[in-house]
């Protein structure tokens, strides 16, 4: 092909095709030497994580595999002076002790109300992530509506029996709540019908949940001093992830607010409980909360770390989606505006969507590190699945040197497992939602 | 499609102006961007508004749809005076459509699902109906095409014609042009002032801060030239053109005619 460097005048006469680039595909021993032994340095990092990886991997892999006991009865099988092997993993202890890991001391007979828990959360938990699952409208009426009041049924047994009295409080209660939306809807001009059924339908749904919770389905009572392992600690994550998301995107937007005293309120809030250690939130929760309620009025002792939890990751949460709402320009709220979109149309149909996509990594790692964070529930007598490995470690049958490591490696294989598939998830929606919307 | 999304500006008989602004003043901290602004626009108007970087000309449109708060005087639009009243804002901001320097597309959301939003979401109108009036008005702006695609895939000439759509999907009696072509590749900027002749020609009332001088020749009924956030000279195109009366409007005037 001709070109026209060379020539003052030039004038193309033919239109160059596109074509397809040149194969830049080499073979696997030159893509070794492209990226692993490109010049000395390289080559010497290399043959560093060579050698890191050849002192860690193969005794991990000799202890938690080879050499591990898989079946015994007793401590027996797991030391070395009453013929079993020390050298491995004690796999055998795990499997003994699995169902005291699972269900804490839930009562044996009831154990299948746990499983089914764990079944419903699963389905909505697919049913809520699985971006092309049918009906995902109803997923959400399941997982935030139906599936806690079931699962709490399930779990405690329900029939709470409320008093008369209860009733009438609550009847005042509602009327409350209807009359707060019609009084905010005149405060902000707008029509008063819609914030009527709004509220109205807001004590519907307390009023039916109250009334199943109310119901007796001869159920045994299991209280929540029994339960346990990962019982719990999926528990504390789903309902530390589920109120953290929402309480935190409120967080935020009170703190962006104009309104001085809302800010001012989500400021303290945010930076308060930011500046204080989960351990402390949580033994504040568990001794004071009590000292602020009425005397006849007990909280449960599970509840009180679940809401300490659930506060803590909201404030996190709050700086997270704050982050993401400093990130919209400026054009994209006055175009919303100058359509006429009200401030809730505006947040939820054009910032948040936009705002909540950018911080999806940081989201995540709120959750991931919540997840984990579950494990000091611990410190308030909450038996965790850490916990109960801890408690399970000092019983005198399963006495061994490996006992203790071993648990702890469940655990963390366990852990692992839960926190590395969010993470992939994240990943996934990421990769998703860019290819559907390239800037 | 029927007549009714047809802008009813054009067929509106009423004499009352569509915009008054009486004696408005604003400041931005000590700054004083905007004084004593008076401007009467009629109805199915079209005003080309020009004037040096910083003369309070984007702020002062910016002001009819209450983006930009005003401190003194009133502004009256289409009846409706613009009061702290939310309610009463929003109101005026649906009849009122803008379109900006950077387009301010929904970049997660179908050029589609662009225009139909503030349809379906303020006017409350059937996603189906929606639809058809986005349809009807991306034909207009010649790109009906491009439904399903997102803003970042499309051209910016195209996204602005987009937003052009978008707004008047709302049916407005009142558009609102901030530097619209400003941000455009050279080649894209006739696309855009096409479509916008095409809507001065039906008589839409058109505010318009702008330096494309053909354009204001082409269609406006009056020039405003603005400097120091004051209305330095108002006139006829022709008059603007040929005889600037004011010293800075001569000058502007010879910076950018060449």
């Amino acid at each position: 092909m001709s070109t026209a460097v060379d020539f003052p005048h030039f004038v193309r006469a033919n239109q160059v095709e596109a074509l397809p680039p040149p194969n830049l595909a080499r073979g696997p021993i030159a893509w070794i030497r492209e990226n692993l032994f490109s010049g000395v340095w390289n080559t010497l990092l290399t043959l560093v994580v060579f050698y890191l990886l050849y002192i860690s991997v193969p005794p991990l892999l000799k202890f938690l595999v080879i050499d591990a006991v898989w079946t015994g009865t007793d401590r027996a099988a797991c030391r070395a002076d009453t013929g079993g092997s020390e050298a491995g993993a004690c796999w055998a202890f795990i499997w003994d002790k699995l169902n005291y890991f699972i269900y804490g001391s839930y009562t044996i007979s009831e154990r299948w109300r746990v499983n089914i828990f764990f079944a419903l959360l699963a389905i909505g938990v697919v049913w809520l992530l699985w971006l092309k699952a049918p009906r995902r409208d109803l997923g959400a009426v399941y997982f935030f509506w139906v599936f806690p009041v079931v699962s709490y049924i399930l779990l405690t047994g329900g029939n709470e029996s409320f008093s008369g009295r209860f009733w009438i409080g609550f009847l005042i209660f509602g009327a409350l709540v209807i009359s707060l939306f019609a009084f905010l809807a005149a405060l902000l001009k707008t029509s008063i019908r819609p914030a009527l059924i709004l509220g109205g339908g807001i004590v519907a749904v307390i009023g039916i949940t109250l009334a199943l919770v109310d119901l007796d389905f001869g159920l045994a009572h299991v209280p929540t001093s029994l339960w346990g392992g990962v019982l719990v600690t999926l528990l504390v994550a789903t309902v530390g992830i589920v109120v953290s998301l929402p309480f935190g995107i409120v967080l935020a937007l009170g703190r962006r607010s104009k309104l001085p005293i809302v800010r001012m309120a989500s400021v303290i809030f945010i930076e308060f409980v930011r500046g204080v250690p989960l351990i402390t939130v949580l033994i504040m929760a568990n001794t004071m909360l009590p000292l602020f309620l009425p005397g006849d009025m007990t909280v449960d002792r599970l509840l009180r770390p679940l809401i300490g939890t659930a506060l803590f990751a909201s404030a996190y949460m709050a700086e997270v989606v704050r982050g993401g709402l400093q990130a919209m320009p400026k054009g994209q709220y006055e175009g919303a505006m100058s359509l006429g979109l009200n401030y809730p149309q505006m947040m939820s149909l054009i910032i948040l969507p936009q705002a909540l996509r950018i911080v999806i990594p940081g989201i995540v790692n709120t959750f991931i590190g919540l997840f984990k964070d579950t494990s000091l529930v611990a410190i308030v007598g909450i038996f965790d699945l850490v916990k109960t490995i801890e408690a399970s470690r000092i019983d005198p049958a399963w006495a061994a040197p490996t006992i203790g490591i071993t648990g702890y490696a469940f655990a963390a294989l366990f852990y692992f497992v839960f926190c590395f598939s969010m993470s992939r998830y994240s990943l996934g929606v990421e990769r998703r939602l860019a290819a559907g919307q390239k800037r | 499609m029927s007549a009714q999304h047809i802008p009813s500006a054009a067929i509106d008989p009423k004499a009352q102006p569509a915009i008054e602004m009486i004696d408005v003043h604003k400041w931005f901290g000590e700054f004083h961007v905007l004084r004593d602004i008076n401007l009467n626009v009629k109805r199915g108007e079209r005003i080309v508004i020009c004037g040096p970087s910083g003369s309070g000309k984007s702020t002062m449109i910016r002001c009819i749809n209450r983006l930009e708060e005003h401190q003194k005087g009133r502004i009256i639009v289409d009846g409706v005076e613009l009061l702290d009243d939310l309610k009463r804002i929003d109101e005026v901001r649906r009849d009122v459509g803008m379109v900006f320097q950077h387009f301010n597309l929904f970049p997660h959301l179908t050029i589609l699902e662009n225009c139909t939003l503030a349809p379906i979401w303020v006017k409350k109108m059937p996603r189906k109906e929606a639809e058809e009036v986005a349809m009807h008005y991306l034909t207009r702006v010649k790109i009906p095409e491009q439904a399903n695609k997102y803003p970042g895939q499309l051209s910016g000439g195209q996204q602005q014609r987009v937003a052009i759509a978008r707004s008047l999907c709302m049916s407005p009696k009142i558009m609102l042009f901030d530097e619209p072509t400003s941000a455009l590749d050279p080649e894209m900027v006739k696309e855009v002032l096409d479509t916008m002749v095409g809507l001065a020609d039906e008589g839409m009332t058109m505010l318009c801060v702008t330096h494309e001088m053909g354009f204001a020749r082409q269609v406006a009924d009056r020039v405003i030239f603005m400097d120091y956030g004051q209305i330095v000279e108002m006139n006829t195109p022709e008059e603007f053109f040929k005889n600037p009366q004011h010293e800075r409007t001569r000058l502007f005037l010879s910076q950018i005619l060449h």
